[in-house]
């Protein structure tokens, strides 16, 4: 089993005739993912590598089955597209898109929790299950199957970490890129009791950064909940205070947020944790007694 | 971004948040001929804290004085940033001082309101020292901020009578400002309660950066240096460092492991540079023009993992222009094989591995 995603998975493109969304369709198909509709309003009828377009979610709903979706829209549109996926009961319904007004945020992480959808994002790479699902624009050939449930505030540094693994012969049940914005629809601690739970998952890597508290709450849960093994890496330990680093998820002000205090609350559950991402595959395979 | 005390204000009185009057002045003798009633404070428009403690907030009780107070806040430097204004207002009489802010809360993923009776304080400090003397009421962004909040948050900060009506009314405008103004932080501090009414003292107000494109009227941005204002112009985020291996990455997260990486191997990064989410060719160029623009700048570390980026764009910027200082490549992820085939063509070489890469860079920066 994989988390939120596997080969029932229906996937429905929003914003699929973009730049974006055209290309990552057609990594997406190639993963193997069931990408079945797209929609862009005002191109319903046309096709994207042989996927149907329609013009409202709806529509797409209707004729497809499509049951998640993945969202390329602008962030101008963003909002408006995610709430529309909800609303149609899409799960999980995942943000790709990047500058979403936080106060936007808000809004579709809040209305997702009341349809109980599991939103992913914004500002993500997505959700991959090697060998079954891809839902965003992660590169494909990293990906191995096996035991390892990773999930990750940053999106590149999930590839790296996930080459790394790969490149060690440790395959991953599901990876989940969280997002980097200060509000995200799925937490640490969501994912960790679905990781847990997974009966394919036998180690977690949690990969971290500097600001907000999510560290310092999932080393809590950790404590209380989970049984599996934890590795886990946290960038930013030599940035210097005060300064935003990129985009919102990375800011370190006051007391709280910084590398050192989350290092220090991992650790202190009894999590092991890299200095260098290239060192997550060595820690891995001794948590699996490899 | 962060806007002045005096831009903050100027919303805060647009918004029916009671303010002192107040000018704003960038020359000392200005002062000489404004209306105001005496005694009047002095405050240094920075954007970085603890003006008070650096002496840059000062009461004077004649035009006289005033004007050779604001002549000596006006030529300081408050930790690093030159003090170009000031604001003057008629000074008032408080008699106790609280805490308001409407924050974006991670946690909870609600905008918050945050409030004390301790205010004029650092807060963190008092959240940490006495954190019952602190109110906090996630908002329900579906319901949103309505005046019975405000009561409820008044009497938990002991408040009775008219000014706890006009308390929830001082919140209400400001949970308003906070959510049409793009907020991440709204805060007032203090608010003061002043012979029966109600005034916000010192005003800090951060607008999401994602929201700028619908907050045209925001006025420019000042926190930044020119090459980070520059950098902003292009949709890049840049911040100096004071190393001298200039660095390029995508992904915040990519390019903070890449500073760790740099200072793990005994190197000095020069500064952190995203390009961002599907980083284009013209991206790239315009990334490397402004790490390059920077003095003293011994050598350069490009780390790619290609997702929604793509290899072969970040290749034909490279090749197109091969940067002028000795420079470490990394290049892997989306469309890997057409990058690595275009750099070839040029003459360029990339590692696969980080690490590999991250001690060629310190290396070159070390002449070796």
């Amino acid at each position: 089993m994989a988390i939120l995603v596997g080969e029932h998975t229906r996937v429905l493109v929003q914003g699929i005739t973009g730049y974006q969304g055209e290309f990552h369709t057609a990594r997406m198909l190639e993963f193997g993912t069931r990408v079945v509709a797209g929609v862009t309003p005002g191109k319903g009828g046309t096709q994207v590598h042989g996927v149907p377009v329609f013009d409202t979610v709806e529509e797409a709903v209707e004729e497809t089955d499509a049951n998640a979706s993945c969202v390329f829209v602008p962030a101008r549109f963003a909002k408006d597209a995610a709430l529309e996926a909800i609303a149609a009961g899409l799960d999980p319904v995942v943000v790709i898109t990047e500058h979403i007004p936080v106060h936007d945020a808000i809004a579709i992480v809040d209305f997702a929790r009341r349809r109980g959808v599991h939103l992913i994002g914004p500002n993500c790479p997505g959700i991959t299950a090697p060998e079954r699902c891809k839902i965003g624009i992660m590169p494909s050939h990293l990906f191995r199957r096996g035991p390892v449930g990773l999930l990750s505030r940053s999106g590149t540094l999930t590839y790296e970490i996930v080459a790394g693994l790969s490149r060690a012969g440790i395959g991953q049940s599901t990876a989940v890129g969280m997002g980097g914005d200060p509000i995200v629809g799925m937490s640490f601690v969501e994912l960790l009791e679905l990781f847990e739970r997974d009966g394919e998952t036998e180690a977690i890597v949690l990969v971290g950064e500097i600001g907000g508290a999510a560290e310092e709450e999932a080393a809590r849960y950790i404590r209380e909940h989970v049984r599996k093994p934890v590795v886990a890496y946290v960038a930013g330990r030599t940035a210097p205070p005060g300064k935003r680093m990129g985009h919102a998820g990375a800011v370190i002000s006051g007391t709280e947020g910084t590398a050192q205090a989350k290092v220090e609350a991992l650790q202190q559950v009894g999590v092991a944790v890299a200095e260098l991402p290239t060192q997550v595959p060595e820690l891995v395979a001794r948590a699996l007694g490899r | 971004m962060r806007l002045h005390e005096y831009q903050a204000k100027e919303l805060f009185a647009a918004y029916g948040i009671p303010v002192q009057r107040g000018v704003v002045v960038d020359r000392a003798e200005d002062v000489l001929t404004l209306d105001l009633r005496y005694p009047v404070v002095l405050k240094a428009q920075v954007l970085v804290g603890g003006r008070g403690k650096a002496g840059g907030v000062q009461l004077a009780a004649t035009p006289e004085e005033a004007r050779e107070k604001a002549a000596r806040i006006l030529g300081m430097e408050i930790r690093g940033e030159r003090v170009r204004r000031l604001l003057v207002v008629e000074a008032a009489r408080i008699d106790r001082e609280y805490y308001l802010a409407f924050v974006v809360d991670r946690s909870s993923r609600r905008l918050t309101l945050v409030a004390s009776a301790e205010g004029g304080v650092d807060i963190e400090e008092v959240a940490r020292r006495t954190p019952e003397r602190i109110v906090k009421l996630a908002v329900d962004p579906a319901l949103g901020f309505h005046p019975f909040h405000g009561r409820w948050v008044a009497r938990r900060l002991g408040l009775s009578g008219p000014v706890l009506g006009q308390f929830a009314e001082v919140s209400c405008n400001l949970y308003r400002l906070a959510c049409e103004r793009d907020a991440e932080l709204a805060e007032i501090n203090p608010l003061a309660l002043c012979e029966g009414r109600w005034l916000a003292v010192d005003a800090k107000l951060v607008v999401d950066d994602n929201a700028r494109p619908r907050q045209p009227d925001l006025p420019a941005d000042e926190e930044t240096t020119e090459l980070e204002r520059m950098a902003r112009e292009y949709d890049l985020s840049y911040v100096e460092l004071d190393g001298d291996i200039a660095i390029i990455g995508n992904g915040a997260g990519l390019v903070m492991s890449t500073l760790d990486m740099v200072a793990h191997f005994g190197g000095r990064p020069a500064n952190f540079l995203d390009v961002g989410g599907g980083a284009s060719t013209e991206a790239m160029r315009r990334a490397l023009d402004i790490v390059l623009r920077k003095p003293g700048v011994r050598a350069l570390f490009i780390n790619i993992f290609g997702g929604i980026t793509r290899c072969d764009d970040v290749a034909r910027a490279i090749a197109s222009a091969p940067p002028p200082v000795p420079t470490s490549i990394r290049l892997t992820g989306t469309n890997e094989e057409e990058g690595r085939r275009i750099l070839e063509q040029a003459g360029i070489f990339a590692f696969t591995d980080p690490e590999e890469a991250a001690r060629r860079a310190v290396a070159l920066a070390r002449g070796h």
